[in-house]
């Protein structure tokens, strides 16, 4: 394993203890979207690069967008 | 149940788990060396069979496309059960008037307009481009519905509302779904197997070769980007439904 594949491995799960440790779900679609582009950098780093494009738009365009919209959908119900 | 006997529960749970990961991944191949035969075997055979270095593609598109025949069909079924659900609930509200939203600050629609058109362009690259470099239809058909969502912030008033736009996105999608179950069907009826090739390979590199791969990237392409702008259309005149003034 090379250094770079060491810090991508760290941040991955430095980041998603913070995912966990936002309590705030607005708050936690930002970060979860910030984990899905340190996870793409691992792929990247163990040369899966059509994992890491799959992971960069899965992960960072669809799941925080359908979060803020359910949440958006929520917010207007519980008013 | 107390919160100490689920901390002990949540404890003894997590400890199981870990040391199942620690033996786990003790027990992994060192990387890099992947014991399974059919990679290799691959690696061999596909720059001669289909003309093109992009394994990945190759096996997803061709050698294993039966599987992905069946993904997309997964996705497909999504975004109608995602669809039948959400409009199910706005026939229960009735048609309400258009909704209203605040206009978008002056940098959305700046940075939202001026990226617009270059992420339609970047998605049909790698859409075009999945049999040559990394990508394919999955991925540039994400970013091509992310496009919409560009337009959204932008301000650009894509008139969810009317009919007319969601049924084309799902016309859309039932397009690449079916481009892609023809292009299987081609392959039984031209060459004698599902997905089996049956148009010329090209040569290897250029922008039309490897057979059938970039006929499948692109139908599948259509139908990512037709389904993930269906979903997230859906999704946001439902949020907007009933937005108070």
């Amino acid at each position: 394993m090379t250094v770079l594949q060491a810090t991508c491995l760290i941040a991955v799960a430095i980041i998603g203890t913070l995912v966990v440790a936002t309590r705030d779900p607005l708050r936690q679609a930002a970060v979860a979207g910030i984990f899905g582009l340190a996870l793409s950098a691992l792929f990247l780093s163990v040369q899966a690069p059509d994992v890491a494009l799959s992971q960069i738009t899965v992960g960072a365009i669809v799941v925080p967008v359908l979060v803020l919209l359910a949440m958006a959908k929520i917010r207007e119900h519980d008013r | 149940m107390s919160r100490r006997v689920r901390c002990v529960m949540a404890l003894v749970a997590l400890a199981v788990l870990g040391a199942t990961l620690v033996v786990a991944v003790a027990d992994l191949e060192p990387f890099g060396h992947y014991p399974g035969p059919y990679g290799d075997v691959l690696a061999k055979v596909v720059p001669g069979e289909r003309h093109t270095g992009q394994l990945v593609a190759a096996t997803v598109l061709d050698y294993r496309g039966f599987d992905t025949l069946g993904e997309e069909l997964i996705l497909f079924t999504a975004a109608c059960g995602c669809v039948a659900l959400l409009r199910l609930r706005r026939r229960e509200r009735g048609e309400a008037s258009a909704p209203e939203r605040p206009a978008p600050s002056f940098a959305a629609r700046a940075v939202g307009g001026a990226l617009v058109g270059p992420v339609v362009v970047l998605a049909a690259y790698v859409v075009i481009h999945g049999h040559l470099t990394p990508g394919g239809g999955f991925s540039g058909g994400v970013i091509g519905g992310g496009a919409l969502l560009l337009a959204y912030a932008a301000g650009q008033n894509v008139r969810l509302r009317r009919v007319g736009s969601i049924g084309m996105l799902e016309s859309v999608e039932a397009v690449g779904a079916g481009g892609f179950a023809a292009l299987a069907i081609g392959g039984l009826i031209a060459a004698g197997a599902t997905l089996q090739n049956f148009v010329p390979l090209g040569t290897s590199g250029m922008l039309l070769s490897a057979g059938t791969i970039p006929i499948g990237n692109v139908a599948i392409g259509i139908e990512v980007a037709g389904a993930v702008a269906l979903i997230v259309a859906e999704f946001l005149e439902q949020a907007l439904l009933q937005e108070p003034a």
